[in-house]
């Protein structure tokens, strides 16, 4: 692997400029019930139809927190190894707006559930720490819709009071590949622990991006600007280059930066002020009177870090000890609960005479290829891991080659078809029987007495020749390895 | 300390409250008034006081994750001061 | 014998009721004749009469008299959401706002069998002390016309005083409860903080809220205690102690009870009057065995300025949901904003407003410590004097109010001489303590005074207890002429 330190630096006649950024991701909580309210979180139904009293804010409504939620934030808290926090406080964060129907958020503002972590990023380059700054609850707006009227905005309050966490990076990262690396990484550890389905389509993880620049070498921040609610990892980036280059520029003039809230337009990939929306924001955040100080025991947290499942890190170090796999192929295999899942099972179900290397370049190769080109998560997956286990071990034992299995994996694809079964109904069972190719091959030599002259005279380049004679004779059947012998000990 | 109709406005726009002049003005004076009796409070030194959120001495219950509110959209949407079966509406957001 | 009825105190109802001397229909029907005749006190925002009628039928046709409020008619404060019944927590804001959904205490009255007459007037949003905030008008006192009936439960006041309900409920932020039953001669118990759920009662200032029962006497009170205050899973400051059947466990032997006087609570300007109703209050809770001891609370004087911080920094957050979206009152608006800015403009009264802006100054950036976080630590000074006091003494005497019933209109443009109305209730808020007025006496005008006495956290009981002793020494009997009855 190339250890090549890959900067990402702006460079502007004879400066050069270094990028920090900072994120804060807003994660949906996966749960069945809101944060406060007992309405479902289902994503994707009628308008309005997930609405309780609680979350549209009724007089005399008050909010009770769910319990589920609590625990899927300390998990995550403990996914990022940080502090969590024995007594939080629920604040109100005060502003109006037309799909916040309290007119304040809920949110936790002094003092989060979870304090000071880190998570540890692979870059090519190598390894690379993440300081996390803390996680709290908070709960989701709802939606307004301005394109159903020219004069009205509708709203909808489906996802009011659905539970996000939101977690807030050090300014530790310093450029686009890192950000997608450490949004990944986040994904893939909320992931395992179920705590959010990481789902950026759907809007449960986005993200408030901080972008701030500084000559190379220094180590003073810049004025930030927050480029707000993006919400893919390629938009990300092409946020941060685009901000991070305007305030090159504003700094090469001799401008100064405001600090501000900007808006990543995808349509003309560009970030512009917020400014319009008035005043700066003085959120007035005041500890919420219809809620008490949320406290969790020493034995509530020892409790769920027992449950947490063995998490991306953990699970690509023992792939490296225990499969012998490369560090590269560990990151791909664990980077996906699913995926390392799938590998997993495929390893058991080859039983005792595994071949591991096989079922890795298997996975990540054709298996890989036919769901990008399907657009299917692992977990839809065409093909069992059962069944592609089958696959490899008839590879490894010399049922089949390399080649034949391809065909036969094409066929598996329609309906999961056991392997096993196609190669027996198919005849694409191997030709091993030594007898039957060595009088394939003298035919062979026979037919291309010339050449066979010629191979023994030096032109060793004719053997690939024989080679592919003996398998276009076999149907593509015959075992490569046989041929390759009987055809050495006959020229 | 006074409070000035620079702030009243400033207040009313957090507030989402519209004043004029003359209400801000007469905002002012109440406030004014109001304020100087609650200036009482600087007499106290507090500096080693932990301040009191709630008198309720206890801690957050939590509840279960269990989905119990129903569909009640047309509840939801039957006092809404603008007609429409599914949806609030507001007048247009200007960003 | 109709006329009779509705003199009778809830205790009596119930027992006719019991001995099938009197039908709930009876009842019902007095009370809303009665009703019919006093609109001049102006007591109701809503009236509820011919529902009330027809569930007092279907009482009588199956009556189930193991309940505590047997078919009995109750009219209710107009802050509790009443399902399918307007609520309005006397504001334009809500003058349209139907609730879906009942209150946690008015389905516990129901609960017990009582049918619901009518909403009563308020303060709006309960921000008030002289009910003259209420967007339906002021209530006038059936004690003398044009005088206030306190607030912000001036009409539930008036209605008990007047006997337009038996019994009622209120809400008690900063004195709600005690000062009217003080201005009109009734008794009013505000309960600890926690002992009521607030789910359903359209909220004012969440630290400090509480509903509580108001009724004739001290028995009433009682029993509406009783039924009222039940532990609530939906109101995450509901507290789950044991709560006592206070009526039955009521008692006059309060005999070695150590009752604390606070000199802190001899205020300057304080009427003769008042300090004397004070003194006789002192020497009839030692008539009754009572020992009598000389505390201090030396933050008392700082209860009402931290009040003025607490109480509107939360309603200002608790009013932000009335923005003409989901329900109520909507201004016509150019944009979003403009929406916002009318719809709250017109929609809240002058006081509220007024509220809004300090509690939002108090919060806004840069004042935050300087106001809020400092109200919060006089507030942990105020509970701390409590609390001290309270390791020496079971409960503590004060007069109710610095004053007697004013006229409507006299304070009206002061808003801070109308705050100091509260300046012996607004300490009991401020520390979650129970407190009880009991109407002890008359000003040289005949209008009643006040006592209350205050508890320690979850000890109603024993306030209920002091108190039920000292109104029988004390033989209360309200001057009522009915002049507004033609």
């Amino acid at each position: 692997m190339s250890k090549v330190k890959s900067e990402y630096l702006i460079n502007r006649k004879d400066n050069q400029y270094e990028v920090v950024i900072g994120l804060e991701v807003h994660a949906q909580v996966t749960s069945e019930s809101k944060l406060f309210s007992t309405s479902s979180t289902k994503f994707g139904a009628e308008p309005n139809t997930q609405v309780s009293l609680v979350d549209a804010a009724f007089p005399g409504m008050l909010p009770v927190i769910n319990e589920f939620c609590v625990k899927q934030a300390i998990k995550t808290g403990i996914g990022l190894n940080a502090k969590i926090n024995n007594r939080s406080v629920f604040d109100r964060k005060n502003y109006f707006y037309a799909d916040l129907p309290q007119g304040y958020q809920i949110s936790q503002f002094k003092d989060p559930i979870v304090g000071e972590g880190k998570v540890i990023l692979d870059m090519p380059e190598g390894q690379k720490e993440i300081g996390i700054e803390r996680l709290h609850l908070e709960q989701d707006a709802g939606k307004s819709i301005h394109d159903l009227d020219p004069q009205s905005t509708y709203v909808d309050l489906n996802r009011s009071g659905v539970a996000l966490m939101e977690i807030v990076s050090k300014p530790d990262l310093r450029s686009p590949d890192e950000v997608s690396a450490y949004i990944k990484k986040l994904r893939s550890i909320m992931r395992y622990l179920g705590t959010c389905d990481g789902n950026m389509q759907e809007g449960s993880l986005r993200a408030d991006v901080n972008v701030s620049v500084r000559a190379k070498g220094s180590k003073d921040l810049g004025t930030r600007c927050e480029i707000k609610n993006v919400n893919s990892i390629k938009f990300m980036q092409m946020a941060i280059n685009y901000e991070a280059n305007r305030q090159v520029d504003l700094i090469e003039e001799g401008k100064s930066i405001d600090q501000e809230t900007r808006l990543f337009d995808t349509r003309k990939n560009e970030t512009r002020s917020m400014r319009s929306k008035e005043d700066a924001h003085d959120y007035r955040y005041f500890p919420d009177p219809d809620l008490l100080p949320l406290e969790v025991s020493n034995e509530f947290i020892n409790r769920l870090k027992s449950e947490i499942p063995e998490l991306p890190d953990d699970k690509k170090k023992r792939f490296i000890k225990d499969f012998k796999v490369s560090p590269y192929e560990a990151n791909i295999l664990v980077s996906d609960i699913d995926t390392a899942k799938y590998f997993e099972e495929v390893v058991t179900k080859m039983g005792k005479n595994k071949d591991i290397k096989l079922a890795v370049n298997w996975i990540t190769g054709e298996l890989f290829a036919v769901l990008n080109d399907k657009n299917l998560e692992i977990s839809q997956s065409p093909i069992s891991s059962k069944n592609l286990a089958i696959l490899i071990n008839l590879i490894k034992n010399g049922t089949i080659s390399g080649k034949i299995a391809k065909t036969v994996f094409e066929i598996m694809m329609d309906g999961d078809k056991d392997p096993q079964k196609i190669v027996e109904e198919k005849g694409l069972k191997q030709q091993s029987d030594p007898k039957a190719l060595e009088a394939l091959i003298d035919k062979i030599i026979n037919d291309n007495r010339q050449k066979a002259i010629e191979y023994k005279q030096g032109k060793e380049k004719l053997f690939g020749f024989f080679v592919g004679q003996a398998m276009k004779a076999s149907g593509g059947k015959a075992n490569p390895q046989l041929i390759n012998e009987i055809l050495k000990k006959k020229l | 300390m006074s409070i000035d109709l620079k702030t009243i406005k400033h207040i009313s726009k957090l507030s989402r409250i519209s004043v004029d002049d003359q209400k801000a003005e007469k905002l002012a004076v109440d406030l004014n008034s109001i304020f100087k009796f609650i200036e009482k409070l600087n007499e106290l030194n507090t500096d080693k006081v932990k301040p009191l959120t709630s008198v309720a001495e206890t801690t957050l219950k939590l509840r279960s994750d269990e989905v119990k509110s129903k569909d009640i959209r047309n509840e939801i949407i039957k006092n809404s001061p603008q007609d429409n079966e599914d949806y609030f509406v507001v007048p247009k957001v200007i960003e | 014998m109709m006329s009779d009825i509705t003199k009778q105190s809830l205790s009596e109802l119930v027992k006719n009721i019991k001995e099938k001397k009197l039908s709930s229909k009876e009842i019902t029907k007095a009370f809303i004749d009665r009703s019919q005749k006093s609109k001049e006190l102006n007591v109701y925002i809503s009236e509820d009469y011919s529902s009330a009628l027809e569930k007092a039928k279907k009482f009588d046709e199956k009556p189930n008299l193991d309940l505590k409020l047997p078919g009995i008619p109750i009219a209710v404060k107009d802050l509790f959401c009443t399902k399918n019944v307007r609520t309005t927590a006397g504001s334009k804001i809500l003058n349209n706002f139907v609730p879906t959904y009942e209150s946690t205490v008015t389905q516990n009255i129901w609960n017990e069998g009582a049918i619901l007459l009518g909403k009563l007037n308020c303060d709006e949003f309960a921000m008030g002390s002289s009910n003259e905030t209420s967007f339906f008008g002021n209530v006038q006192n059936p004690i003398d016309k044009n005088l206030v009936p306190g607030g912000s439960s001036g009409g539930s006041a008036s209605a008990v005083a007047g006997q337009l309900t038996p019994i009622t409920i209120g809400t008690d932020t900063g004195g709600s409860i005690r000062q009217p039953a003080s201005f009109t001669g009734i008794v009013g118990l505000k309960p600890t903080y926690g002992s009521c759920s607030r789910y359903g009662i359209v909220a004012f200032a969440s630290s400090l809220d509480q509903a509580g029962p108001m009724a004739q006497n001290v028995k009433d009170c009682a029993l509406l205690q009783e039924i009222i205050s039940t532990y609530d899973s939906k109101d995450s400051t509901s507290i789950d102690f044991k709560r006592n059947e206070y009526s039955k466990e009521l008692t006059k032997n309060i005999k070695g009870k150590k009752i604390g006087i606070p000199k802190e609570y001899r205020v300057d300007g304080m009427p003769k009057e008042i300090e004397e109703l004070w003194q006789k209050g002192i020497q009839y809770a030692k008539d009754c065995g009572a020992e009598i001891i000389d505390i201090t609370l030396p933050h008392t004087s700082y209860a009402l300025p931290t009040y003025y911080i607490v109480a509107p920094a939360e309603a200002s957050s608790n009013l932000a949901r009335y923005d003409g979206v989901k329900y109520g009152f909507r201004a016509k608006g150019e944009n979003l904003i403009d929406m916002y800015e009318k719809t709250r403009s017109e929609g809240f009264g002058a006081e509220v407003q007024r509220r809004i802006m300090i509690g939002t100054y108090v919060l806004s950036s840069g004042y935050y410590d300087a106001y809020y976080l400092k109200a919060q630590r006089v507030r942990k000074l105020i509970k701390n004097d409590f609390d001290e006091v309270f390791k020496k003494v079971d409960a503590i005497l004060t007069p109710s109010t610095p004053s007697s019933a004013f006229k409507i209109g006299e304070k009206k443009d002061d808003p801070v001489s109308m705050y100091l109305n509260d300046i012996f209730t607004v300490p009991v808020n401020l520390a979650g303590l129970p407190g009880i007025s009991i109407p002890a006496g008359h000003d040289l005008k005949g209008y009643p005074l006040g006592l209350q006495i205050i508890g320690k956290a979850f000890d109603e009981q024993n306030i209920l207890n002091i108190a039920y002793a000292m109104e029988e020494k004390i033989g209360f009997k309200n001057k009522i002429n009915d002049w507004w009855i033609k």
